[in-house]
Formats: structure tokens, C-alpha cells, sequence
């Protein structure tokens, strides 16, 4: 049998909340989600708790552990020693809904507004040629599991709800990104531009760069280094960002 | 009479996976206004943890594939049991539904010269899998999402409106089908988020709710798994087929016990991994049956040979269909030859150098550093069978998806036929992009038929479905809506199940949860016997019984206790069908393996088993008949050499062909 641990789960909802205590036992290899799972199983059957996979593939089970934005089903209990209690608690930039549940629209709501892939014309399906390394900048970002994590722990809305309406956070960001270095995206052919989509539409200005949104994710994807920070580039020739001369004289 | 949301719509997809999104994606492109109905959301479909591949025969790698061989080895692979119409059609226009998710943007691994590259697996002949590293099911989900964010988008610049003619329900569950004379009229269901219900009336339904795996316990599924799909067919009145077929998966992790049944992908065995006993040996050579003796190396030597001459030399076993390779390691365990934890040993390391093995399986690599502190480059990974995937399902038209109940269609998973008696892997996510984007036709099809002559709900079946979601609250504590406190006491006509709930013994969902995976675990799992299955099913009986008295407190905002309460009968459903029809199949084949009929037998090839729900009063019990096989083509016959098919069929149905 396993050791006994304290664990301080947030509950509530919309309307208000705090942390309960529960003493719940924990084996040897678990990680959180395992013992959210054994509170729900012997003392709180209620517990409002998303998750799916638990093998760190879907990204359902976001939340913030001892105020760290982690996955529940990769943090194993061996890296939060006693005596310290385990604390839960919902991610803190989107509202609850209950318990450990918040309400992500946000996210979709942006994801929709990022302008699709655009096929190239012409092209017949079968035929297209890409090379490997053309296609591995954008796979990177496509290795995204749409945690929400980055989106969570970027400054620029966590605290700022204000910030939500012209900023779309770093997930979209890296998705235009994603888009702007596919070897045959036809966005240009079809006068768009996407670099300037994201600096005008997206908020790419807000992002300072602090790469908060890269030390949490848990796909390890350099969210700042690979995708915000060349894109800003590439607009700084469009628009004056100090930020950008900034980060350039740094790095001479 | 109580206020419900309610929706009209052409069709409604239940399920976000592959093949709910691809037949949703089909449904709207022909002009239906289309719901996506799915309980997690949207882009959290169990499709993302699929990781090896796309099998389609483009050629790209070896130039001798075609559609032809990759029928044959899904054939072979499935023991000749599949429906071969559906094979056929899956074989034929795999490559199109690949090369089309490029259209909508998705970036595979590429060969040298610029086309998707393609690997080897288990039981395909050629490397065939489209891939990218070891998460292809993420890629696969993430371009069927965007695919529909751009028909969203098409429609707001059309309609000012996203979700004008394609909308996706996230976080809402479907409890049941409704019909009108014997055809589909609707859905009814409950949003998870608030637990409010929610109805669709729409005369065509698509199921793509996947798969079972959550009633055993050891098993690679997520929690969605319940067999919803399977149960809501089988409650209108469609027919399962197959159901005795479970796939294990033959490489599970095994330690630590939290994370036992996470799939290790078969991929690390397509790129040269072995399995090896507590002896150090090599033992699949000692498991290669005889169907497959000329097709598989019996030395050490020629098997590594043949990574790089596949021409010349036979493949390794390791490589065998996934049911072999799983009772192989089962045997090996059995006799004492297992690893610590009791798993075998599966090597990457000493095979391949560290910098490939990060490149080519970096899911893999960071799942056993962060899960089990196991660093694959550098030492062996231990791991045994885990329940994976159900080949039984919907017996469905292999052109139209469609299922015996008008208007009920159903693809991917939850359909059953397309492979036979075993899945070969990376067979799947080409089985929900074809019979997907087949069951979205076929829904249309059926819809443009009807002309505007659609079934209506009847309203006593809304609330009856109403009734039987909400009866799991306990009085005292129950269901006070955020919203709408009166909801209950409106939904419950007063006295009846107030009365029942009172003086019964409430039962916990997750503990009959748990015993119910522990039953299907030890006594109709991957080595199955007459009494251990008659067992089973007087237990799964007692289960049923004490599920009726299951209760749930709290209210009905997100309540997971509440959530599991509902999906425990639809797997209770599915798991005595796998248990009926299991013990009535007196062979061994494929994913079924009876240790009291280990031969397999070719009076057997020929017959379905098939499964139907007669309920007589509050009570329900599955029935199993048998149906022959439609005999193959000629011309897909011909297709393999006589020896061959001996094997496999009786003499009486091979007319022509002679010795």
C-alpha cells in the first residue's frame, strides 16, 4: 500500500470557491491525474475534472499544480516530495465552469479566426513535392497538443482579460507561423499576408518575448524562438518595433 | 411537459474522431447542414493517440504496391473473416483520402524525393504507413479540425455566421437514438458542461464513437471509450457483428502499475526493434504459425537482413500481426520467461543510434523518460498486451455505412466487418478517412431520398430519455440546476423514482466500473475458456442488476460520477455481447483465442456472429445468431494462390479450383 499525501483541490464554481484538503493515498509511479481520479473514486465523486488520454497526447488535463501550468497526467508525484502538500487548481486565465474545469472557448474562438491553409491552384492531390527539411519547421509547430498551457501562462492575457479581444495568443501566433512556412501555402497568391494578419489582427506586438509560453510547454516546442520571434522579424520590416531592435542588438 | 434545447439538422455525427469529422466534412461539402456531436472536445478524440501510421498502397517507398497487395494483406491479417467488399473499397481508395488530407494541409514526413514517405508495420508486405515521427493520429485530428474551421470560415463569409450549416456540440453526450417506425428521427442527449438536455431531430445519424476499450482494465483507450455507439445501435434495433474479436495490443507499458496499458507503438518494431525473453532470446521465431511459414524469416540473420534488401529476404517476426505477436508474448510470460514487471523486453537500443531512435519515435522516447524513467536509447523498454481495439461493431452496408435501422449509419471503430478477425495496424486511421467520408455520402444519399418526408420525435420518447438520464440522482442531494431548480422535479413524474432510489442500497459507478473491467480483464480476455466466460456473463448479469440501483450525488453541473453512471450500461451492453459471442465461437482466430478450441477452424470462416438486444421490461439481454459470410468475389479470389486459400476455406467453397 502506498503513502498517505495531502492534497488541496480547488472547488467551487462561476460563483466562488476554495481549496479542500483530502488525505488520499499514492503508489509507487502515479501521477497526479491518478490520484484526482482516486479522490473521485473514494471521496469527492463529483469532481469536475477534464482529461482523456492520460499518456500526454490529447492535452485535456490542464491545471495548475503547486502554481506550476502542467499536464495532471505527466507530473509524476516523485517530483513533488513531502512534506509539502500537492495543491490543484484550475487554470487561472480562463473562467471555471467547476472545480478543475474552465471554460476554454476562448481558444476556438481564435483558432477560427486564423485565416485556413490555402491549397496551391493547380496542384492535383498526389502531386504534391515537399522537401523533408521545408516541412519540419511547420511539423514542429504542428506538434502542438492544444494544451492551452501557453495560452494560460501568457502575461499578456492572464491577468488582462481586457487583452483577450486583440491578442490571440501564443497557440495562434505559432499557428500562423505554422501556416506562414508551409512550402505550399497559396496565401500569398491569394493576397493575403500573413505576417501582417498576425502583427494587425492577431496582436503580435504584445508578445515581449519572455518565453514564458516555451518554458511550459509540454511538447517542449520552442514556441518563442522558432515562431514568434522570426515573425516579428519579418513584420519589423513592415512596422517599427522597438522591441525587435532591442532583441536584435542583443543577439550581435 | 419540460423545456429541452432543441436542434434540427440533416445529419448528426456522433463522434470527433477521424471518422466522425471526415463524414462530417462530407456531409456539409454535399450541402447537409451537419452537427458534430462529441464528448470531449473538439480535437481530443481518441484518433490523437493513434501513432505509427496511414496505411495506403501510394507506392511511394516500394514501387510493387498497389491496392491489390494491400488487400491481400488486410485478408490475411483479418484470417479471411473480414468482409472483403469493405477491405476492397478500403484498399482502393486509401491513397486518395491521404494524398486529400494534403489539400487541407497536413505535412507528413517526406521521402528524397519530396512525396510522403511510407514505413513498415506489422502484416503490411510493403512500408505503407504515411507517417509523422510516431504522431500521426495528432496530425490526422489537427488537419480534420482545421479542414472544418475552413468550411466554418467558407460559411461566414457566406452567411456572416460560422456555424450556419456545420456546428460542433463539445462536451455533449449522446444517452439515446430516437426513431419514428423503425427509422432514425433524432438524437437526445446532455451537455457535460451544465448537464442540461439537449435533442436533435434529424433523420440521418452518423456513429463514429470508436471503440470499447474501457471495459477491460488493462487498455491503451482514453475514458471516451465506453462502446456508446455500439450500445445505441444495438438499443434501436441495428445489429453488432464480430464482437468476440478484441485486439491486444502486444506492446503495452507494464510499470509502473499507474501507466500499465499505454500503448507502445508498433512503430519501433517497423523500425528494427526486437522482443526479447528474461533469456535474451530473440523468441518470436519460435511463435511463427503455420499459415504464415513462408512469409516470415526464421533466422536472426535473414531477418536483419532484410531492413535493407526486403527483396531478397523474408521479414522478422516481430513483425507478424499484432494477435500473434501478443499471444507470443502472453506465452512467454506463462513460462516464466518475462521481464520483472511481467512484460518481455523490447529493444530499440541496441539497434538503432540514439540520435534516429529520438528522431523517428520521440513520443515514445519522452513517454518512458517522464512515465517510467526508462531512457529508450539506452536500454530495453518492458511491455505486454493491452486491450487496443474492438474489430466487432455496426454491421453496416460496405458502400453506404448504412446500418439496418433507416437513417443509422456507422463508421471507423464502431463498425464492424472491415477487419475480419484481426486489425492490422495503421489499417485503422485508413478505415476512418474511407468508410468515413463513405458514411457522409451515404447519409446524404439517404436525406436527398427522403424528400421532405422526415420522421418526427415522438415527444414520449424525449422524456423517457430524459427520465432514464436522470435517474441515477439520489433524492436528498441531487440535482439542484444552476439555472433552473425546478428541471428535476418536472423531469420525474412524482413518486416513482424517488421511491425506487430510497430503499435500495446505492451503488458507486467507479467501483461497478471497476469491477466490471477487472471481469472482462481475467475472464474474457486475450486467452478465453468455456468456464471462464460462463462465468463472465453470471457476473456481468449481477452487474446489470446492481447498475440499476447505481446513485450519484451532487448536481448535475460537469458531475463525472454522473457521466460514468450512464455510460456504465452501454458498456455493460457491449462487454456481455463480447462475452455471448465469444463463448459461442468454438475456434481460436484472430483476436479471439479459446484456450479449450485452440485450432482454427474453416466451418468457422464462414459464419457471423451477430448480436441483437431484446428488452422486456426494465431488463435487457443481448442475443447471438448466426449469418453466413456473402461468398468473395471471383475476381478477388483470384487474387490469391490456391495453397493459400486452403488454408483458410472448405473445399465446398472453392468451386473451379482444384488441386
Amino acid at each position: 500500500m502506498g503513502d498517505q499525501r495531502r492534497f488541496q483541490v480547488w472547488r467551487g464554481d462561476a460563483h466562488g470557491g476554495n481549496l479542500v484538503g483530502f488525505d488520499v493515498e499514492v503508489n509507487e509511479g502515479e501521477v497526479v491525474l491518478d490520484v484526482i481520479h482516486r479522490l473521485q473514486a473514494t471521496q469527492a465523486p463529483d469532481l469536475a475534472v477534464r482529461w482523456n488520454c492520460k499518456a500526454g497526447k490529447c492535452g485535456s488535463c490542464s491545471a495548475e499544480i503547486n502554481g506550476r501550468p502542467r499536464l495532471m497526467c505527466m507530473t509524476r508525484m516523485s517530483t513533488l516530495p513531502p512534506p509539502l502538500p500537492v495543491t490543484v487548481t484550475p487554470l487561472r486565465t480562463f473562467p471555471v465552469i467547476r472545480d478543475l474545469v474552465t471554460d476554454v472557448s476562448y481558444n476556438y474562438q481564435k483558432a477560427r479566426e486564423v485565416r485556413s491553409f490555402m491549397p496551391p491552384k493547380g496542384v492535383q492531390p498526389g502531386e504534391y513535392r515537399m522537401q523533408q527539411m521545408d516541412v519540419e519547421r511547420s511539423q514542429e509547430f504542428r506538434k502542438c497538443i492544444e494544451c492551452f498551457l501557453c495560452q494560460n501562462t501568457c502575461h499578456v492575457i492572464r491577468d488582462h482579460e481586457e487583452n483577450k479581444a486583440s491578442f490571440s495568443g501564443p497557440r495562434y501566433l505559432m499557428r500562423i507561423a505554422e501556416l506562414d512556412m508551409h512550402p505550399l501555402d497559396a496565401a500569398d497568391e491569394e493576397g493575403i499576408d500573413r505576417k501582417r494578419a498576425a502583427q494587425n489582427e492577431h496582436g503580435l506586438g504584445f508578445c515581449n518575448v519572455t518565453k514564458c509560453c516555451t518554458e511550459v510547454c509540454p511538447e517542449h516546442i520552442k514556441i518563442t524562438d522558432n515562431a514568434l520571434i522570426p515573425m516579428k522579424e519579418r513584420v519589423a520590416d513592415l512596422r517599427f518595433d522597438p522591441l525587435i531592435r532591442l532583441f536584435r542588438r542583443n543577439r550581435r | 411537459m419540460i423545456e429541452i434545447e432543441r436542434h434540427d439538422y440533416d445529419v448528426v455525427v456522433i463522434g470527433a474522431g477521424g471518422a466522425g469529422l471526415r463524414a462530417a466534412i462530407e456531409a456539409r461539402e454535399l450541402g447537409k447542414r451537419t452537427a458534430v456531436v462529441c464528448k470531449s472536445l473538439f480535437g481530443k478524440a481518441h484518433t490523437v493517440m493513434a501513432e505509427g501510421g496511414i496505411a495506403a498502397s501510394m507506392g511511394n517507398v516500394n514501387s510493387r504496391d498497389n491496392w491489390q497487395v494491400h488487400f491481400r494483406d488486410t485478408m490475411r491479417g483479418g484470417k479471411f473473416l473480414n468482409n472483403w467488399r469493405m477491405a476492397e473499397l478500403h484498399a482502393k481508395e486509401a491513397p486518395q483520402r491521404v494524398w486529400e488530407l494534403e489539400t487541407y494541409g497536413a505535412l507528413f514526413d517526406r521521402t528524397k524525393d519530396g512525396k510522403i514517405s511510407q514505413r513498415n508495420f506489422g502484416g503490411h508486405k510493403y512500408p505503407r504507413l504515411a507517417h509523422v515521427g510516431d504522431r500521426t493520429g495528432l496530425e490526422l485530428i489537427r488537419t480534420l479540425q482545421q479542414k472544418i474551421v475552413s468550411l466554418q470560415q467558407e460559411d461566414f463569409a457566406q452567411y456572416g455566421d460560422y456555424e450556419a450549416t456545420l456546428k460542433v456540440f463539445a462536451e455533449c453526450t449522446i444517452t439515446d437514438l430516437l426513431t419514428a417506425d423503425g427509422a432514425v428521427a433524432g438524437a437526445f442527449g446532455y451537455w457535460r458542461e451544465t448537464g442540461r438536455f439537449i435533442r436533435f431531430d434529424a433523420p440521418a445519424v452518423v456513429l463514429a464513437t470508436g471503440g470499447i476499450g474501457k471495459a477491460f482494465k488493462v487498455t491503451s483507450n482514453s475514458w471516451e471509450y465506453t462502446g456508446d455507439g455500439h450500445a445505441l445501435a444495438l438499443r434501436c434495433g441495428a445489429a453488432l457483428i464480430n464482437m468476440e474479436f478484441v485486439q491486444f495490443h502486444p506492446t503495452g507499458m507494464v510499470w509502473p502499475p499507474s501507466v500499465k496499458g499505454i500503448l507502445v507503438t508498433e512503430s519501433v518494431r517497423g523500425d528494427g526493434g526486437v522482443l526479447r525473453n528474461s533469456e535474451n532470446k530473440r523468441f518470436m521465431f519460435d511463435y511463427i504459425p503455420e499459415v504464415f511459414a513462408d512469409q516470415y524469416a526464421t533466422s536472426e540473420q535473414e531477418a536483419d537482413r532484410w531492413y535493407d534488401d526486403p527483396d531478397n529476404n523474408r521479414r522478422p517476426p516481430e513483425l507478424l500481426p499484432r494477435d500473434e505477436v501478443a499471444r507470443a508474448i502472453n506465452s512467454e510470460v506463462k513460462a516464466d520467461r518475462g521481464s520483472p514487471h511481467g512484460g518481455v523486453f523490447l529493444d530499440i537500443s541496441t539497434r538503432l543510434p540514439a540520435k534516429v531512435i529520438m528522431k523517428r519515435l520521440p513520443s515514445m522516447y519522452h513517454q518512458f523518460k517522464e512515465l517510467a524513467d526508462v531512457d529508450i536509447t539506452a536500454e530495453p523498454m518492458e511491455v505486454g498486451p493491452t486491450c487496443h481495439y474492438v474489430m466487432g461493431g455496426v454491421e453496416v452496408d460496405p458502400d453506404t455505412a448504412a446500418a439496418s435501422v433507416r437513417g443509422l449509419f456507422a463508421a471507423g471503430e464502431v463498425a464492424g466487418g472491415m477487419h475480419g478477425s484481426n486489425r492490422l495496424g495503421g489499417n485503422s486511421l485508413s478505415d476512418l478517412l474511407v468508410f468515413g467520408r463513405r458514411a457522409g455520402l451515404g447519409a446524404a444519399i439517404y436525406v436527398d431520398s427522403l424528400g421532405g418526408r422526415r420522421p418526427s420525435v415522438r415527444e414520449a420518447d424525449v422524456e423517457a430519455a430524459a427520465q432514464r438520464a436522470i435517474s441515477p440522482f439520489r433524492t436528498g442531494t441531487e440535482d439542484v440546476d444552476a439555472e433552473n431548480p425546478y428541471l428535476l422535479q418536472q423531469a420525474r413524474p412524482a413518486g416513482t423514482a424517488r421511491e425506487l432510489r430510497e430503499d435500495v442500497d446505492a451503488e458507486n459507478p467507479y467501483l461497478l466500473q471497476q469491477e466490471l473491467q477487472q471481469t472482462m480483464n481475467d475472464l474474457v480476455g486475450i486467452i478465453r475458456t468455456a468456464a471462464e466466460m460462463e462465468l463472465a456473463l453470471k457476473r456481468l448479469d449481477e452487474l446489470r442488476r446492481r447498475a440499476q440501483h447505481v446513485a450519484v450525488e451532487g448536481h448535475r453541473q460537469f458531475n463525472s460520477g454522473w457521466h460514468l453512471a450512464l455510460d456504465l450500461r452501454n458498456m455493460l451492453a457491449v462487454s456481455e455481447c463480447i462475452a455471448r459471442a465469444a463463448l459461442e465461437r468454438t475456434e481460436s482466430r484472430g483476436g479471439h483465442t479459446r484456450d479449450d478450441y485452440p485450432v482454427m477452424d474453416r466451418e468457422w470462416r464462414h459464419v457471423l456472429l451477430v448480436c441483437t438486444q431484446h428488452t422486456t421490461g426494465a431488463d435487457s439481454s443481448v442475443h447471438v445468431g448466426r449469418k453466413e459470410q456473402v461468398p468473395m468475389r471471383a475476381d478477388l479470389v483470384d487474387l490469391f494462390e490456391h495453397d493459400e486459400l486452403r488454408k483458410y476455406f472448405t473445399a465446398e467453397e472453392l468451386p473451379g479450383r482444384t488441386d
